[in-house]
């Protein structure tokens, strides 16, 4: 089996210096959107995703796992805050809480039962994980089936910051954004991370050098599954909705899509990719199922020619890692 | 009673394009080491050339043609995909050849929900096949019997071709030792466009025996694909008589859940597919991936 992605490069400080940089000039200029003429709505979507779709390169890019179920995180957590917000009336942390921890159990059962293969079959059990919970979900009376969980109240975070202004809104999501990224960025870079990247190499090295590989993966699986959920709650408060749509399949491809156009296994690639996807989304929403078309041709392109992602061509060139 | 054998009767359709699909994935996987996402999509096509045939008006060509003409068509189309595309990927990561068929379930589904819309086209069952046969204890319309049957022969058919003739040893020699084979002079590129082919002429095939049944429309097979993904799962696809046992059985089994408690009817495969990784990774019939 070749390897997955691009060797990475070993952690010397120069990398880290440079990981850095870009971390800082990336916090900078999305601090700076509400000043500027963008839609603010659009970024925060779009900081939603790449918190997932960093969360699901943690797996597949040091880890070789490719989930094609992730869209159940978003999803199950989005519903359980929603849930939580309108129903029970929980303020906004609780809410948020409740989405990370229903997402924590899910990828602890969904994660014991997939990690039992491995390569595609992997792929193909959580894909199939996450149908099963479309279904029930669709069947289910707490999340009003076709039409999903509405108006949901946005509340004072921690009793002081009033998520229904859009600035305030734009900041919270955009610190859980950097909170999330700098824990994948910790944890990729932890004993634990150069574990996973070894298992990723070369699993039956891992073995024999005393690793209990199973362990490691379900831990990646987990960590990855309840950031996802993360993203699927500061979702919630963004849209003010939970709907089908986060649940289901096409949702863990786009996913997949937004990591694999951004560069899988660069830190910085699935936010790239999110924002390329979501971005041309909201600007060919007119041309209707063309858009499909065109995500099956990026698809197509990036696997054939394009390998590396946006992120990794560019870190490729300039031979930093990034 | 009645209703149960009906939803026997449904079960075992099903499970007859269960089968069908699964067996043309493990070929495909067999040769190619890609899960074929894309099937679903080609499935989806199968159903839609029968339709095109039928409804030109300088074609008109009926079920019984269709049947032959599709997956042919189909194929070529698959075995064009191969040789421009799928080719590439020799050697990689098989992920990569995961990816770029759904690139191409993508790109196919959308050409076609752009051209057709998302509802179904109505395709009429052959004039030799309609009615029904009354067996004593229930009501047979024939052609879900003939789908039942024809389905099941092609399966076979396809399991002897593969398991005990000439060309399936070289079939499953190459899959062993594709250099190997090579140096006995067979031109393996060539065997691998030509199984891809097959593999995606028994997906179209499915689809031409589901179009009377399902109506033609453009996602048939996006969601249908995932239940097969289910089956090969279960199954294991570590042999061809194990793909087809598994789709005709989960296919009853889905049949007999609808009768007795038909919340579950959507669900029970994938209840089924965990249960049965918890107690046997590797599935029913399968070997260590």
């Amino acid at each position: 089996m070749t390897a997955l992605t691009e060797q990475t490069l070993p952690v010397t400080s120069r990398a880290m210096r440079d990981e850095m940089i870009v971390f800082v000039f990336m916090a900078l200029a999305l601090a700076a959107v509400p000043f500027t003429g963008i839609y603010p709505f659009f970024v925060m979507q779009a900081l939603c995703f790449a918190l997932l779709a960093c969360a699901f390169n943690l797996l597949i890019g040091y880890g070789g796992l490719l989930s094609f179920g992730h869209a159940m995180f978003l999803g199950t957590a989005g519903y359980c805050s929603a849930h939580a917000l309108k129903v029970w009336a929980l303020p906004p942390e609780l809410g948020i809480l409740a989405g990370v921890a229903a997402a924590f159990v899910l990828s602890i059962v969904t994660g014991y039962i997939s990690i039992r293969r491995q390569g595609i079959y992997f792929s193909m059990i959580t894909l199939a994980l996450s149908q099963l919970l479309y279904f029930i979900y669709l069947q289910a009376p707490f999340t009003h089936g076709e039409d999903g969980i509405q108006g949901i109240p946005q509340g004072h975070l921690f009793g002081i910051f009033d998520l229904s202004k859009p600035t305030v809104l734009y900041y919270v999501v955009l610190v859980g954004f950097l909170a999330g990224f700098l824990l994948i960025y910790r944890i990729i870079n932890s004993p634990f991370g150069e574990v996973l990247k070894s298992i990723r190499e070369n699993e039956q090295r891992a073995i024999s050098l005393g690793y209990r590989t199973d362990q490691y993966k379900l831990l990646a699986f987990i960590l990855s599954g309840t950031l996802a959920g993360f993203a699927g709650s500061l979702k919630v408060f963004v849209a003010q909705n939970a709907s089908l749509t986060d649940v289901h399949w096409s949702m863990s491809g786009e996913v997949v899509l937004m990591t694999l156009v951004g560069g899988l296994g660069t830190i910085f690639g699935p936010v790239v990719g999110a924002f390329v996807i979501i971005a041309m989304q909201q600007y060919l929403a007119s041309y209707g199922q063309w858009v499909t078309v065109i995500q099956g041709a990026i698809f197509v392109i990036c696997v054939l020619t394009f390998r590396r992602g946006v992120v990794g061509e560019i870190a490729h060139y300039f031979r930093r890692s990034l | 009673m009645q209703a149960l054998y009906a939803q026997l009767l449904v079960g075992l359709i099903n499970g007859s394009f269960y089968a069908l699909l699964s067996l043309g994935l493990a070929v495909i996987f067999g040769m190619l080491n890609i899960i074929n996402f894309a099937h679903g999509a080609l499935y989806m096509m199968g159903a839609f050339v029968a339709y095109f045939l039928l409804n030109n008006d300088y074609l008109s060509i009926g079920y019984w043609p269709a049947l032959i003409i599709a997956p042919i068509v189909v194929g070529i189309f698959g075995m064009i995909l191969e040789r421009t595309m799928l080719q590439w990927l020799t050697g990689l990561d098989h992920l990569y050849g995961l990816l770029l068929t759904f690139g191409m379930a993508l790109i196919i589904q959308g050409v076609f929900q752009n051209y057709f819309g998302s509802s179904g086209l109505p395709y009429a069952i052959p004039d030799q096949l309609k009615g029904g046969m009354n067996l004593g204890f229930m009501f047979l319309p024939v052609y879900r019997g003939w789908v039942v049957v024809f389905s099941l022969v092609v399966c076979l058919a396809t399991w002897f071709l593969i398991e005990k003739t000439q060309l399936g040893a070289y079939l499953r020699a190459a899959t062993e030792n594709p250099t190997l084979v090579r140096a006995f002079g067979i031109n393996v590129p060539r065997m691998i466009t030509l199984t891809y082919g097959l593999g995606v002429g028994l997906a179209a095939l499915a689809g031409v025996l589901s179009a009377p049944i399902n109506q033609v429309r453009p996602l048939m097979g996006a969601d249908l694909i995932i239940v097969v993904f289910a089956v090969v799962v279960i199954g294991g696809m570590g042999s061809i008589m194990g793909s087809i046992i598994t789709g005709f059985a989960l296919g009853v089994i889905e049949g007999l859940t609808k009768y007795f408690y038909p919340e579950a009817s959507n669900t029970v495969v994938f209840v089924l597919m965990v249960l049965v990784l918890l107690v046997k990774p590797t599935g029913l019939t399968g070997r260590a991936a």
